[in-house]
């Protein structure tokens, strides 16, 4: 069945909306819409993934022969921490919460914009500035640390160019945190009449939940990244042993931030993928409440169980336990979502178009890094996989399998809105498909390796982990061509593509009732909410 | 900081849904400048905690005296931003310019015996990793404890320089007339800024300067 519709034809193109109502650079750069700095975003964030995605290639195809294949250890160490330092903080972190929280945090809720739509331009600068810095560290020669600048060696011993890397993070993290700051606000006070907190939709409330853990969490890694430039400059020892600075204060200081970050993740994400469900499945979300406080229960608990990723770091017995304990807490909220999505589907009217396919995707692949990620809660097991790349699959099935199939999940769902454009069906089914299949091939090896004793970060390894290796490089491979199909046809679309209708899916929430694209101020008259949110018609009420 | 003329900007429905958004924004920001010195006082408490024989010591070479008058001279100059939000509050121009200027003089004298302070620091070698070579026996890890010194006094002096700014921009903005009593949002949120800078020092001050007692 196909849902392309294309009613209204010649509407966008005589209608002024965001995308036509000022053209030329200047009106892109110092735009205030939220709509326009959600898409400068998309482009700025594109760029890194390809960076970040490049650095993976060339990881993968090192790994090819047990000797490595393309390049010298030091330059395998460089490739890695830019694939890290760039995924991370300049691609997942900002990307659905900066790209389609922007443009839609205001449009669900029913208001014009942001509260401080000045702040928000100046958010993507921030942005920006960072990003060249870490650019320029890319250029200058690379860095050698990992994504997590551990000390003493980012503080000390490194000789490649960790500032330059350093301030780019934590100049970036100042456009989180404004982001945060700015829809924490919005949602607060911008809500249109009617629209309660409990009709808010899901991914409000993950944005919500995201927001707190940006407002919270990334001024503590500010400072430790401070600390870290500043020993580095002037040889302080507040992480160096050997002026009776401690190692592990940097740790507890950086995952105190780090692990928090894994939920600005993969949190909005699952609020992605509770439009996805619903909208797919035409029926009111399972258990509304449960799946939005599950959302504040995740960023309140990811704020207690930092040390997980310290159990072999020399933190104390009783430490360990505790946060082993705390960390099983974790999975109860998400496991909360996980089910709540699956009765939603429970008969539901399902339709399989491409953003239900990544959504559908994105169960499977969550539930496989959710769970694994249990097994490196317990002490016993982590202790054995520790550091290997059992570690690398878990968190590549949560921040790839989970938040990077959710986030293109988003963008086709919302595309008609973005761009007033339909995408080509056929193909984005494919792509979502191979996606899948590309992404398992890559990393499900990775578990074995990780299992067998494979450690991560090296670039050699035993000859019999070779055929896992080689299976996982030509996994990556499909995935590569996977994510370049899209982006593509995503390009071609906004001249091309079939001209899109308000409404294209039936879905219910407030943005599909504005034009698409939106007008600059979205509505032509603010909306008032008289219903709850995915208010589908039951099936109960047709049969009686 | 949003548009403070008597219309709201274009995304507030009306000026009291811009004041509400403008109050909880600061006191957003306030949360993050909170978590961003914690991880300061964090390090400090663990070092602290360690190495309580050098932070005593250390503590022991600051000027109480300067640090008690800057105590003092801070919170004057809360109670003149206090009162400046209370002029624009009852609409009252001069007062409120008045005001915002003695708070900034008052911001200006700590910063200005802050800089007394580092510069006998300088003089006495007390400034780690690039001069720090201090008279007589002291504990091996006093450096750690002038680190911490200096980079919360720091960061805390910095947030001062920026509030300064602010101040600035306010007094100009009061001389033409941009504040009345019902739009005076900035005049509120750097008011709230303010007060939380000298609170850090607040806390600053015991944990800096009265280690172990005097």
């Amino acid at each position: 069945m196909s849902t392309l519709s294309v009613e209204e034809p010649e509407q966008a193109e005589s209608r002024v909306h965001y995308l036509n109502v000022h053209y030329g650079v200047k009106s892109w750069l110092l735009t205030t819409d939220h709509k326009r700095i959600a898409l400068l975003y998309l482009a700025s964030i594109t760029l890194f993934f390809l960076v970040g995605g490049s650095a993976a290639v060339l990881i993968r195809m090192n790994l090819l022969t047990p000797t490595g294949l393309l390049v010298e250890p030091a330059t395998y160490n460089k490739l890695f921490s830019i694939h890290g330092i760039v995924m991370v903080f300049f691609f997942l972190i900002p990307s659905i919460p900066a790209v389609l929280g922007n443009f839609l945090v205001p449009l669900m809720i029913g208001a014009r914009d942001l509260a401080f739509p000045k702040l928000n331009l100046l958010s993507w600068y921030v942005y920006i500035v960072g990003g060249l810095f870490t650019l320029y560290a890319v250029i200058a020669g690379g860095v050698d640390t990992g994504w997590t600048f551990y000390a003493p060696y980012s503080s000390t011993y490194s000789n490649t160019h960790v500032m330059a890397a350093a301030l780019g993070v934590f100049i970036t993290g100042f456009s989180s945190i404004l982001t945060g700051l700015n829809f924490i606000v919005t949602i607060h006070k911008m809500r249109a009449p009617g629209m309660t907190w409990f009709r808010l939709p899901l991914f409000i409330w993950a944005m919500y939940a995201t927001s707190v853990i940006f407002i919270l969490g990334t001024p503590v890694i500010g400072i430790t990244i401070l600390l870290i430039a500043l020993e580095r400059a002037a040889h302080l020892g507040i992480f160096n042993p050997a002026l009776g600075g401690d190692p592990l204060l940097f740790q507890h200081l950086f995952w105190f931030y780090s692990h928090p970050a894994v939920y600005i993740m993969i949190l909005p994400a699952m609020g992605v993928e509770s439009e996805l469900i619903t909208c797919f499945s035409k029926k009111r979300i399972f258990g509304y409440s449960f799946v939005a406080m599950s959302s504040l229960a995740i960023a309140l608990l990811g704020f207690l169980v930092w040390a997980h990723h310290m159990f072999v770091a020399g933190v104390s017995m009783y430490a360990g336990m505790v946060f082993s304990i705390l960390s099983y807490l974790v999975a109860v909220p998400s496991s909360v979502k996980v089910f709540n999505w699956t009765a939603t589907l429970y008969k539901g009217s399902i339709s399989y178009e491409a953003p239900m396919l990544y959504g559908m995707g994105f169960i499977g692949l969550f539930s496989m890094g959710g769970v694994t990620g249990m097994f490196l809660a317990s002490l016993g097991m982590d202790v054995h996989v520790h550091d290997t790349y059992f570690v690398i699959a878990h968190f590549h099935y949560i921040m790839v399998g989970g938040a990077v199939m959710a986030y293109l999940g988003g963008i086709h769902f919302w595309w008609p809105k973005i761009s007033g454009r339909m995408y080509p069906e056929g193909w984005a089914r494919f792509s979502a498909l191979i996606i899948f299949l590309g992404f398992n091939l890559t990393f499900f090896p990775q578990y074995i390796l990780g299992y067998l004793g494979m450690p991560r970060r090296y670039p050699v390894y035993p000859p019999e982990f070779q055929v896992l290796n080689v299976m996982s490089t030509a996994g990556a491979s499909i995935l590569g061509v996977g994510y370049l199909i899209p982006l593509i046809y995503l390009i071609w679309s906004m001249r091309y593509g079939p001209v899109a209708s308000s409404n294209p899916w039936g879905a219910k929430g407030l943005e599909w009732q504005a034009p698409s694209p939106p007008p600059t101020d979205n509505f032509e008259e603010t909306p008032v909410v008289t219903a709850q949110a995915y208010d589908y018609p039951s099936r109960e009420v047709e049969v009686a | 900081m949003p548009e403070s003329h008597a219309m709201a900007a274009h995304q507030f429905d009306d000026l009291e849904q811009q004041r509400e958004a403008a109050s909880l924004g600061i006191w957003v920001f306030i949360a993050t400048e909170i978590m961003f010195f914690g991880g300061l006082f964090t390090g400090y408490t663990v070092y602290r905690t360690q190495y309580f024989a050098s932070f005593v010591a250390g503590s022991h070479l600051l000027d109480l005296k300067l640090g008690a008058v800057n105590t003092a001279v801070l919170i004057c100059s809360s109670l003149t931003m206090a009162l400046a939000v209370y002029a624009a509050q009852t609409g009252k121009r001069k007062l409120l310019i008045l005001f915002l200027i003695f708070t900034m003089i008052l911001g200006t004298g700590f910063l200005g015996i802050k800089f007394v302070e580092y510069a006998t620091k300088y003089h006495h070698h007390l400034i780690p990793g690039f001069n720090f070579a201090p008279e007589g026996v002291y504990p091996p890890q006093m450096q750690l404890y002038f680190c911490f010194y200096f980079a919360m006094t720091a960061l805390h002096a910095l947030h001062m320089i920026i509030g300064l700014g602010l101040l600035a921009a306010l007094v100009i903005m009061a001389g033409r007339g941009r504040f009345t009593p019902e739009s005076h949002n900035p005049v509120e949120a750097i008011g709230i800024y303010w007060h939380f800078v000298d609170i850090i020092w607040i806390f600053l001050f015991p944990l800096l300067y009265l280690v172990g007692g005097r």
